[in-house]
């Protein structure tokens, strides 16, 4: 029995990556540089930020659909991931910039000189030129690939700590996360946090070094990396979920009371996995924003967070496929609709133009389901299609 | 017959006569001295001022206020000085008394007489003289202001006249402080500034700390070997260091303001515009521009231009120039320090009298002093209104989830449902307040039956689910939002207050509170009021009491639970509805009203403790007057303020996982 279902889920995972696969190759056999360009470089770019959606779709299903703990704030991981990688590609391309700009003088830059030019560039929408100290790794792209891992990480650990340790559960939880993003998009948007304010951070999809080799190239590229990271964390979270710990963090979901009686330590699982997903969240993030070419604070908004448990939902939590599906339908659909793609469907009287009604339908829709179907799509698929007995 | 005309003839003797006689003397002088008036300037005008004061009182202003107005005329040919009565086409000229006519000119033949900016000036401070002591009382207090915006010296004795002569009280004791402000100012006497400084002491009138701030004005930066024994030094000034206080005295930089008064550099450039020192200081820009001007092929002085990418570098390069006469030399930071320690940087008062400026410190101190405390208590009563709102938000909030553990995300657009009814109702009921007395009951109603719906259709689906009640709610909460953009825009609707809500109770220049923040105080003081009753003193509210504490023990003693969820969600949702008037009254009323304020009530919900009318209270006290406190560290940065509340709230947590007022006993596991 158990065999059996391991098998399955075995299958599942090579089934899975092969479509990811050839659905990467597919896509780069019709884009721009590699094929006949049928699929253009925005397009592609799109896909690309969807994978990365799944990817924290994946990792917000591990947190709430294994786990159990409903957090209100792994999308404010994403954008700190983005944050920390946009601190490098920004510093550096201006840098490129003002030491090009500096051939024309008749004597070399000093350092002091360069880092008030950058700042001057960087900093001039808030007022200032003085490079905050938050920057000092900025000019190493190493450094700043580790903070994106370190400081999601640690601020998941310090707060997970804090939260777990005092029993904090459920909706408290869930208000408690969603205030830390509130409190975190709200820093970010003065001028003085030192990452620009409201501004944001732009030109995110210039990437230092080989920005010769164009969008169309570039984005293939991130697409791919992409791809192989969902693979990679699919596979990651698959094999996780299955071992002796998977059963745990799912026992903790349904009794956690029950599974501290037997003598686990409960607040260190659940702290795992929340430091886990929140550095999963963050490199996804770091993939997305190069993307996407800005960040603002406004990404970091908390409804942004609440939208991706939605998306989760609507896919069905508790499957690590249904997270996926969920997260690039209901991103596509929404880009779909919202771009005002969608043919607007006019009732004699009234015109349902779907910018603005498909907001309105995804919240009704999303309740239907949240009451119909605890498992999202997946579940209500597997109703029709699988008689179990 | 006889004594008719003995009156008559007194009549024109002793009344008519001097005047006619005055008016005669009056043209004569104006005529002597037509050219001066014609072409005034500040120069030649206050010889005139000064002899034209010698006539009668009427007269004079008269023709000084039509002076100054530029309303008076002059003929060409004559240059006689007259006023003109516009007709069509041609002028009819008169005498200044405006009763004589002299004749009738064509516009070329009459020019208007155009005083400038000073000699109006000067007109003026002489008008108000005659204002002053106008008979009309509105005159009067015209010239009275007219003197706030600009007083002058020689207005120190007109105002003291007036102040004797005043008879209106009210009039009077602005006169008073308008005297008091001018001794202080140009009063000669150190001891009559002295004591009206004295008296000045615990008013803490915005004019008054004007009036002392001015007295303690000071100096620009002075610079010398030794301090000046006979002058009334304000500050030592310690450049790269000292920061230059609003009384005039030194501080040292802290962490809110780090601007010094003068760096190092600029006291050194200080110093060699002085004399004091006679080499130039070179800056760093001054520097790189001669070294470009040296660049022979790729090296300067034998250095390769690639080496010089720092400051060190660079000097030695600069200094091979200077050995070679190429250059000025450089003057490094070390003799920069060294040349400016050698003097001693400081400012003076502008006032002599260092008795003045010391009683002039005193007392400005014991007003910043009782400010303090006005701020203070004006930071309690804003975190009381903040208090307020929150409570009026979060209470409907802490209801439901008190009696179903049901967050509901959707209450902050309940909020913003109430807000627009408060919108709506306007439209139709132009009469603000009328308009008010039926929105708030409608408010009441619509989000009631909103709330009861949702509860229907929903929630009781989802019954032991929290979280997915959580993002059901958060489902019909985009959408409600959604459909609320789509009915009313994206533009901010207003929610006029009526008017006798507008204006503000003012305690003082610095202390006044707006009666919306007064109304709603008492608005939240009546739903508590109403709260408490309903849940104690009521049958719903002890069966709502029952199944907060144990739902399955309150349906075995014959109450229906569904029933009360019901009832309490509709009535949770309810008060939304009126909070959302409440807020729409003080801000705009737009479709994201609710949201804005939802994370707040989370917080006092969950800070207050859940179930109880008393804990949301102090969660909302807690809350509101944290962020105030947290807002008055740093004023300039309400979005820190909410950054830090939200930190500290975490924290809080920590020590108090149920909130501050916790059930106890069974009720309190969940």
């Amino acid at each position: 029995m158990t065999n059996s279902i391991n098998d399955l889920l075995a299958r599942h995972t090579l089934i899975f990556t092969i479509v990811i696969v050839m659905f990467s190759l597919f896509i780069t056999f019709f884009s721009e540089p590699y094929g006949n360009g049928l699929i253009s470089t925005s397009f592609v770019k799109t896909l690309g930020k969807t994978v990365c959606l799944c990817i924290i779709a994946l990792a917000m299903d591990v947190v709430w659909g294994y786990c159990g703990i409903l957090s209100l704030g792994h999308f404010a991981f994403f954008g700190l991931g983005g944050y920390m990688i946009g601190m490098w590609l920004m510093y550096e391309r201006t840098a490129i910039i003002v030491q090009e700009a500096a051939t024309n003088e008749l004597l070399p830059l000093t350092e002091t000189e360069l880092s008030n030019a950058i700042g001057n560039q960087i900093f001039g929408v808030v007022g200032g030129y003085e490079i905050p100290s938050i920057w000092m790794f900025a000019d190493s792209l190493g450094l700043q690939l580790i903070l994106v891992i370190a400081v999601p990480g640690i601020l998941a650990f310090i707060f997970g700590w804090l939260a777990f340790r005092s029993r904090v559960t459920g909706v408290y939880l869930s208000i408690l996360t969603q205030a830390l993003t509130l409190a975190l998009s709200l820093y970010l948007f003065q001028n003085d946090s030192g990452l620009r304010g409201n501004n944001g951070l732009s030109g995110l999809q210039n990437i230092p070094g080989i920005e010769y080799l164009g969008q169309e190239v570039i984005s293939i590229g991130f697409f791919w990396v992409s791809c192989i990271f969902l693979i990679s964390i699919f596979l990651l979270f698959h094999s996780l979920m299955k071992s002796k710990f998977g059963l745990i963090i799912t026992s903790i979901r349904d009794n956690e009371t029950r599974v501290r009686f037997l003598g686990y330590n409960v607040e260190i699982y659940k702290l795992f996995i929340f430091v886990l997903t929140a550095i999963i969240s963050s490199i996804a993030g770091a993939l997305y924003y190069p993307q996407a070419g800005i960040i603002n604070p406004a990404e970091l908004a908390p409804i942004a967070s609440i939208y991706l448990a939605v998306w989760v939902a609507i896919g069905g939590r508790g499957k690590l496929y249904g997270a996926i599906i969920g997260a690039a339908f209901v991103s596509l659909f929404s880009s779909w609709f919202t771009g005002g793609q969608a043919p607007d469907i006019p009732l004699g009287i009234f015109t349902i133009e779907w910018v603005n009604w498909w907001t309105v339908l995804l919240g009704f829709g999303f309740v239907i389901i949240t009451i119909f179907s605890e498992n999202g799509i997946i579940g209500f698929l597997r109703n029709i299609f699988v008689k179990e007995k | 017959m006889k004594i008719k005309f003995y009156i008559i003839f007194l009549y024109v003797f002793f009344i008519n006569l001097p005047a006619v006689a005055h008016h005669d003397e009056f043209n004569i002088f104006l005529i002597e001295n037509s050219e001066n008036i014609i072409k005034s300037s500040a120069k030649t005008v206050d010889s005139i001022l000064r002899d034209i004061q010698s006539f009668d009182d009427e007269i004079v202003s008269r023709f000084l206020e039509l002076w100054k107005s530029k309303s008076l005329y002059y003929i060409k040919d004559t240059k006689q000085v007259v006023i003109v009565n516009e007709n069509e086409d041609s002028l009819d000229a008169l005498e200044i008394d405006g009763l004589t006519r002299i004749g009738n000119y064509s516009k070329k033949e009459i020019k208007k007489i155009k005083p400038n900016s000073g000699v109006r000036a000067k007109i003026d401070s002489i008008l108000v003289k005659y204002q002053i002591s106008n008979s009309d009382i509105n005159v009067r207090q015209k010239s009275i202001e007219s003197l706030k915006r600009n007083i002058q010296p020689e207005h120190l004795e007109v105002l003291q006249d007036a102040y004797i002569n005043e008879t209106d009280t009210e009039l009077k004791t602005v006169i008073d402080r308008l005297l008091k402000f001018a001794i202080v100012k140009y009063s000669d006497s150190n001891d009559k500034k002295l004591e009206i400084i004295e008296s000045f002491k615990g008013d803490t009138a915005i004019e008054i700390r004007a009036s002392l701030n001015q007295l303690l004005n000071s100096s620009e930066v002075k610079v010398g070997i030794s301090l000046p024994n006979n002058k009334n030094i304000a500050r030592v000034i310690v450049p790269g260091f000292t920061i230059k206080n609003s009384n005039g005295t030194s501080g040292t930089t802290n962490f809110f303001n780090e601007d010094v008064e003068i760096s190092i550099n600029d006291a050194y450039d200080k110093l060699y515009a002085e004399n004091l020192v006679y080499k130039k200081r070179i800056t760093q820009e001054e520097l790189k521009k001669i070294l470009e001007q040296n660049i022979s092929g790729d090296t300067i002085e034998g250095y390769s231009i690639s080496s010089l990418d720092n400051e060190q570098s660079r000097i030695a390069a600069y200094n091979k120039l200077v050995e070679n006469n190429l250059a000025p030399p450089f003057i490094s930071e070390n003799k920069i320090n060294e040349e400016v320690n050698k003097f001693i940087f400081y400012s003076i008062y502008n006032e002599t009298s260092s008795e003045v400026t010391n009683a002039a410190l005193n007392t400005l101190a014991s007003i910043n002093f009782r400010v303090q405390i006005y701020k203070y208590i004006d930071l309690l009563i804003d975190g009381l209104s903040l208090a307020s709102i929150y409570f009026l938000g979060a209470i409907g909030l802490a209801i439901t989830f008190g009696v179903m553990r049901v967050i509901n995300m959707a209450h902050g657009e309940f909020i913003m449902m109430g807000a627009y009814t408060g919108y709506v109702v306007q439209q139709f009921i132009s009469n603000h307040t009328l308009s008010l007395l039926v929105a708030l009951p409608l408010a009441f109603i619509i989000t009631f039956i909103a709330g009861v719906i949702m509860e229907r259709l929903v929630i009781r689906h989802l019954y032991r689910k929290p979280l997915d009640t959580l993002l059901a709610t958060f489902g019909i909460s985009i959408a409600l939002q959604q459909i609320a953009k789509n009915i009313f825009g994206t533009q901010a609707r207003p929610l006029t207050s009526p008017s006798w809500l507008d204006g503000s109770l003012s305690l003082s220049d610095d202390l006044s509170i707006s009666y919306i923040r007064i109304a709603i105080f008492i608005l939240s003081l009546i739903f508590l009021g109403l709260l408490l009753f309903v849940m104690n003193r009521t049958r719903l509210g002890l069966e709502t009491r029952a199944v907060t504490q144990n739902p399955v023990m309150a349906s075995n003693m014959g109450i229906n639970p569904e029933r009360i969820n019901m009832l309490t969600f509709g009535f949770g949702s309810g008060i939304a509805g009126i909070a959302g008037i409440a807020i729409g009254l003080f801000s705009k009323v737009t479709s994201e009203l609710g949201s804005e304020y939802i994370v707040q009530s989370f917080m006092t919900v969950v800070v207050g403790g859940v179930g109880n009318i008393w804990g949301t209270l102090a969660g909302a006290s807690l809350i509101g007057f944290l962020q105030k406190f947290i807002e008055w560290f740093n004023p300039s940065n309400t979005l820190a303020a909410q950054t830090y509340m939200i930190i500290f709230i975490i924290l809080f947590i920590q020590f108090r996982p149920k909130g501050i007022v916790a059930l106890k006993g069974r009720a309190a596991d969940d």
